[in-house]
């Protein structure tokens, strides 16, 4: 991706830092010299349920909210979450979703069942399909609510911006004590789709 | 995009937007009640060097405060969401009679879609009616500058103004450039001058009329004003809207011909026509109610408007473009996912009174905060919930139109700051009126559902100044209640017990259930245990699914799967503990009839 406007997705679960990282996201791109919108709802959200941020970047934007059938770049930091939203995707749109189930209280009290087979579908969705173990990355360096800039890492990978404009944002969001294990969440997020974003 | 070197860039939420504007344009004081999507806008002005910004107990009291400070000179904010208002209506009334002295400015923060909220009122109706002049921003740049204008017409009209944001503004961030913070205010100091202050009838009915001249000179500023705007374009299409619809409209039409509205009331009437007579066809673009519509068609200028954009929820680009195009593209999202509602956190201790409430098979009469969440399954022990402080008055009538036959089978469930904030004389009325009502108050020591914010019963302020720790026990005894009680609702049995005597009893009473948000940072830095099933033991039999904690996740079995795992092959699953998420707050395990629930040991 190397266009000058875009809309980036991110989708998620309460508690899961999906706000924090649109914020980095969002300052990356102001960094980067693009006018930016960004639109995301707190409240009843916070409480384990689904949250979402439109970002929309380019020259000049209008409206802060992504239609359907129009994101660039979707973030799941949750599978289901992935394909819950994964309509919004435009048709040559990318997909980066973090492999970890979080269960909804439906399924956690046994009334219904976590869906089977959500790779595959994504699959259908959109050919730019990348699944990265985000909890993973984020445990092997003892900090899992590192999870959101692993997948800011990982995202970056197929966004326009050069790598100094996310770390100087990641400094001027987070609280100083908490930046270094974030740096390197960061960099692991971006060592996990290495092999085949590099090329893009 | 090119910014001058010294000019400062800042991608702001329109609530920071809000917060700066009050900042440059010289506010030194401002009140509040929180409520989403207003309370950023105070907790972002309170980080500003010399100023003074609270909390108060409700938005009827923020509205008096900023009042009396305007009346003494200061600059003053008052800010809350879109119900707010309708609690603060009559000193807004009021005020609109008296004008101000330091600028006034109300924020009304509107939830179309309601994000989070009971109804989805639109406050612009509060404008027409107070005779109070509205500007409306559509995004965070707006909304910054609109502020610091909001507090220049305030003084040069003298009238309180309100500052209209919603949620896709509030919470939506943008470019914002920072500006100059304005010099002081006009000189301080309380002016006698009764006639403008005394609203006694006779003072009021000469207000009335200076209010009415000032409407005129309000509408007339309104045709000249530079945030009303006529971006000429294609004139086959002309567009008619304001807020966050505007930046809808010039993302699904870019070529159209827009006049966009920056000032909801007074609605200018030359500008109107003179863009109507310029284009072939006029559409109004707004969310919730046709005011703008109606106001244009009062003018005899045909327009189109409510048939083609929807009345209930908010917009987005696709609404506008297929109500005027009259053509929609389908979309399809995946079907057949289980819905991720909120729920309440992990450990959160409203969650062991619901359960109890449960198993009592009492009517419940809620209130608003995160405990409303209970209303959803598993928990479902929500039976009303209308606004803030209903549930006392609410369970007060069931029980006087059902007399002797509702005691013991209702009870009112009201948190610490809706209590304060709208309970206490509801309470009075009970004690007054000879009732037998239950009340629980859940306190939790902090405004949850917005955040965690301070109010009086937390002993802090929004400054972070220690204060007096309002006594909730105290509070209730002297309305005189004579029952109060306080239980640990992580203790299920203990406070089962105390409910099942409080219901029953033929007088008044309070129940107090204390324990922590698991939300606040003592809370959360406090060593907790880790509770795990183990597997051996659970038979699957649900008992502690019915909490609905979110850390206790189901794993179904098939009935070989139950073989392998060595269970009988009619066990339909297993409960485990996501130790992720376990708080350890200990209610769990008591409902396990074989002590399958045991602390975890690392
Ligand atoms: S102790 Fe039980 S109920 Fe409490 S947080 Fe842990 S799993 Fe949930
Ligand atoms: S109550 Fe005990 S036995 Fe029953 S499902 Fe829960 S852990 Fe298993």
């Amino acid at each position: 991706m190397t266009q000058a406007r875009g809309n980036v997705f991110l989708a998620g679960v309460g508690g899961q830092g999906a706000l924090l990282a649109s914020e980095v996201l969002g300052e990356a791109f102001l960094l980067g010299g693009y006018d930016v919108k960004k639109s995301e709802v707190h409240g009843m959200a916070q409480r384990g349920g689904a949250v979402t941020t439109h970002l929309r970047y380019g020259p000049k934007v209008f409206s802060p909210l992504i239609e359907p059938g129009t994101a660039d770049l979707l973030i799941a930091f949750e599978k289901m979450e992935a394909l819950r939203f994964a309509h919004f995707l435009s048709p040559e749109g990318a997909a980066v979703v973090n492999a970890q189930e979080i269960m909804p209280p439906s399924v956690a009290t046994g009334r219904e069942r976590y869906p089977e087979r959500i790779e595959e579908r994504l699959a259908g969705v959109t050919p730019n399909l990348y699944m990265v173990d985000a909890l993973a990355a984020a445990l092997s360096l003892r900090e899992v609510r590192a999870v959101n800039m692993v997948m800011v890492g990982a995202a970056s990978r197929l966004l326009p911006l050069p790598e100094t404009c996310y770390l100087e944002a990641l400094r001027g969001r987070l609280p100083e004590r908490i930046v270094g294990v974030n740096e390197k969440a960061f960099r692991a997020g971006r060592a996990l789709l290495a092999p085949r974003g590099a090329g893009r | 995009m090119s910014v001058p070197a010294r000019e400062k860039v800042e991608l702001l939420s329109g609530n920071e937007a809000i917060a700066r504007g009050a900042h440059e344009a010289g506010v030194t004081v401002a009140s509040a009640y929180p409520g989403t999507p207003s309370t950023e806008i105070l907790e972002n002005f309170a980080r500003y060097e010399g100023v003074y910004a609270e909390w108060a107990p409700n938005e009827k009291v923020a509205v008096e405060v900023a009042h009396g400070a305007s009346m003494a000179g200061a600059r003053a904010l008052a800010v809350m969401k879109h119900v707010g208002v309708n609690v603060a209506a009559d000193p807004i009334f009021t005020a609109s009679y008296t004008g101000v002295r330091g600028g006034f400015v109300i924020v009304t923060a509107d939830d179309p879609e309601l994000h989070s909220s009971q109804n989805e009122q639109d406050n612009r109706h509060y404008a027409v009616a107070a005779k109070i002049p509205m500007l409306e921003p559509s995004d965070s740049f707006e909304a910054k500058e609109f502020t610091r204008l909001a507090f220049a017409l305030s003084e040069r009209f003298d009238t309180p103004v309100f500052l209209r944001s919603t949620t896709r503004i509030s919470h939506a961030k943008g470019a914002v450039r920072l500006g100059e913070v304005s010099g002081p205010p006009p000189a301080l100091g309380f002016v006698r001058d009764p006639a403008k202050w005394v609203m006694l009838p006779d003072n009021a009915r000469r207000r009335h009329a200076i209010v009415e001249e000032r409407m005129r000179s309000l509408a007339e500023f309104a045709e000249t004003f530079d945030g009303n705007r006529i971006e000429w374009g294609d004139r086959e299409l002309g567009v008619i809207t304001a807020g966050v619809s505007y930046q809808y409209v010039r993302e699904a039409f870019p070529e159209a011909s827009v006049l966009k509205l920056g000032m909801a009331h007074p609605l200018p009437s030359r500008l109107v026509r003179e863009f109507a007579a310029g284009v072939s066809r006029v559409v109004v673009v707004e969310e919730l109610d046709p005011h703008i519509e109606t106001h244009v068609k009062a003018l005899g200028v045909p327009v189109q408007g409510k048939e083609i954009i929807p009345i209930v929820g908010e917009l987005s680009p696709r609404i506008v473009r297929d109500g005027i195009s009259g053509k929609s593209v389908p979309v399809h999202p995946a079907e057949g996912l289980p819905g991720r509602p909120p729920n309440l956190c992990p450990g959160c201790p409203h969650r062991g009174l619901f359960y109890v409430l449960n198993r009592l098979k009492v009517t419940v009469a809620g209130d608003i905060g995160c405990y409303t969440l209970a209303a959803l399954p598993p928990l479902g022990g929500m039976d009303t919930c209308v606004c803030m402080g209903a549930s006392l008055g609410n369970a007060f009538g069931i029980e006087k139109a059902l007399g002797k036959a509702a005691l013991g089978k209702v009870v009112a469930v009201i948190g610490d700051s809706t209590f304060l904030h709208s309970g206490i004389t509801p309470l009075i009325d009970i004690v007054y009126n000879r009732g037998f009502t239950t009340v629980i108050i859940l306190d939790n020591r902090t405004t949850a559902m917005t955040g965690a914010q301070e109010n009086p019963a937390t002993g802090r302020t929004l400054m972070g100044e220690p204060t007096r720790r309002l006594d909730l026990a105290a509070l209730c005894r002297a309305v005189g209640v004579d029952h109060v009680y306080t239980v640990n609702p992580h203790d299920m049995a203990r406070t089962e017990a105390v409910l099942r005597r409080e219901l029953f009893r033929g007088e008044p009473s309070v129940v107090i259930t204390e324990a922590p948000c698991v939300l606040l940072p003592d809370h959360r830095r406090k060593k907790r245990p880790v509770y795990e099933v183990i597997p051996d033991l659970c038979t699957g039999c649900m008992a502690c699914s019915k909490l609905g904690c979110p850390a206790i996740e189901w794993v179904p079995f098939t009935p070989e799967e139950a073989v392998a795992a060595g269970k009988k092959g009619s066990q339909k699953g297993m409960a485990r503990i996501n130790p992720l998420l376990c708080d350890g707050c200990n209610q769990c395990p008591p409902l396990c009839k074989f002590q399958a629930i045991l602390e975890k040991k690392d």
